[in-house]
């Protein structure tokens, strides 16, 4: 499996052949407090680098789910939507939110490592 | 226009408080264990919440200044006995919401604790209601502390003697360490529990003595869970200058005895309304799965066509399950009436549901 790889947006994605793996981010689930509702994207839909591809909510707030690169989802955790509690307890382990069959690799380029990541998450939320 | 803070805000920052601004105020809005274990211990033990933010406005005077206030108020005032609080409401000629509150009688005058965002409002409306000749004073010198929760009569009973033989809905005063607390059995929860006025100066110490018996600081963030769970409005959310208590389905906190003469502001559009209904009513919301409805989510009938609005939507920790509030049609406020909620572009099914979503039996009378 690939290194670790995040966005932005505050998601994290590996790779295993042509198959990625995403979800979101423990800095996130801090940010987000108690999440209480997911919304996945539809098995065998395509989703476009930085689209929407998802939903979370915490009972403060609804925040939408991008996607780190494009491609086919072809598989989806339907346990985070029957306890989105998970979420916040595994959120860079078992509570991944999709797999996709991806595009075009070298987009995974354009993300940060784990390093950089910390580093941004930290600048950005003071 | 800078942030103001509590007097707890050194308390709350110790207890690793977010803060988010209210009303002008720097508020916790949770603390480290978050919003649902807040909750959570709130409905089992109890909590301890910070609404310093909130207007405590005494207004001192003979006895024409009860007669003044049934001018304003729609309440038998006459009436109201010495410790003894009523929900209200200040309105327009309308009977537009400016504000809901808690009008307490006091010696020699009323204790009117107002909304945060509204207090300023609220006092010039009725300095200019109200003859000079009453000593009005929105005091910021005190704070006000909510405790809330089964433990909660247990813990404050062990710091100040007799709390316990307060019924629900009166008030009086204590004394404690040297100094006159107003205290209330109140609150907005849905649990029973007191809000304390104390001065500026000693209230952190207060909060202290709660937390060391076993009672937690909870933040704005479940304050607003526990009370939609209970049914209970929020100003600017479920009411404001736009809507009725007749409309906010609020009827029961209208005195009886007012209602056959009216003589308080707006009394003409409250009676006509209860006569002959009004056009939207505000009810609970239960939205299918684990779908949440927020704030100025759209509600449509079958045929498409809108019907109202969801006021304000959550997850409800206690239910375990979406709740939410808003106005329907008339027509579409019975309970079970099926709706549509559009989220996200989609409608999803939801029903119209009693309130509230979760009942607990305050406590009335001293066992």
């Amino acid at each position: 499996m690939s290194e670790v790889k995040f966005s932005k947006e505050h998601e994290w994605i590996t790779l295993e052949g042509d198959v990625a793996t995403v979800g979101i981010t423990k800095h996130a689930t801090e940010m987000l407090g108690d999440i209480v509702f997911a919304e996945l994207p539809e098995k065998g839909s395509n989703v476009e680098k930085d689209g929407t591809a998802g939903v979370v909510e915490s009972t403060k707030a609804a925040s939408d789910v991008y996607t780190p690169v494009s491609g086919e989802v072809v598989d989806t955790n339907q346990s985070i939507v029957d306890d989105p509690a998970k979420i916040n307890e595994d959120p860079e382990g078992g509570a991944w939110f999709f797999k996709l069959k991806i595009k075009d690799s070298s987009e995974l380029d354009t993300l940060m490592n784990k390093e950089e990541y910390d580093k941004f998450a930290k600048e950005t939320s003071n | 226009m800078e942030i103001k803070k509590t007097s707890l805000n050194k308390l709350h920052q110790i207890n690793k408080a977010k803060f988010v601004e209210f009303a002008g105020y720097e508020m916790p809005i949770q603390y480290g264990r978050g919003i649902i274990e807040e909750h959570k211990f709130t409905r089992s033990h109890s909590g301890i919440f910070d609404v310093s933010h909130m207007g405590q406005l005494f207004i001192y005077g003979d006895g024409s200044l009860t007669e003044e206030l049934e001018k304003i108020f729609p309440l038998d005032l006459k009436n109201l006995k010495l410790n003894c609080s009523k929900y209200s409401f200040l309105m327009n000629e309308d009977a537009g919401i400016y504000d809901d509150l808690i009008i307490t009688k006091i010696e020699e005058g009323y204790l009117i604790i107002l909304n945060a965002a509204c207090k300023d409002k609220d006092f010039e409306i009725l300095s200019n209601l109200l003859s000079s000749k009453f000593k009005m004073n929105l005091d910021n010198n005190r704070s006000l502390i909510a405790i809330q929760g089964p433990k909660s009569v247990e813990i404050l009973n062990s710091i100040i003697n007799d709390v316990d033989k307060l019924n629900f809905m009166t008030g009086n005063w204590f004394d404690s360490d040297n100094q006159k607390l107003f205290i209330t059995r109140s609150g907005y929860t849905g649990e029973d529990g007191f809000e304390i006025s104390i001065s500026n100066d000693k209230a952190e110490k207060f909060v202290e003595n709660l937390i060391q018996k076993g009672a937690q600081l909870i933040g704005l963030g479940a304050r607003d869970t526990l009370r939609l769970e209970a049914g209970l409005c929020l100003y600017g959310h479920e009411l404001d200058i736009n809507k009725t208590p007749v409309e906010a389905n609020l009827r029961w906190a209208i005195s009886k005895s007012r209602l056959s003469n009216g003589g308080f502001i707006g009394s003409k559009t409250i009676m006509s309304q209860i006569q002959d209904g009004a056009s939207q009513i505000r009810v609970g919301i239960k939205p299918e799965g684990r779908l949440i409805a927020r704030e100025k989510t759209k509600i449509f009938d079958d045929q498409d066509k809108q019907i109202g609005e969801i006021t304000s939507g959550t997850f409800g920790p206690s239910v375990n399950g979406p709740i939410a509030m808003g106005y329907v049609d008339k027509d579409f406020s019975k309970v079970d009436t099926k709706i549509l909620i559009e989220v996200r572009g989609k409608k999803h099914p939801a029903s119209v549901c009693a309130l509230p979503f979760y009942k607990k039996n305050y406590v009335k009378g001293v066992n």
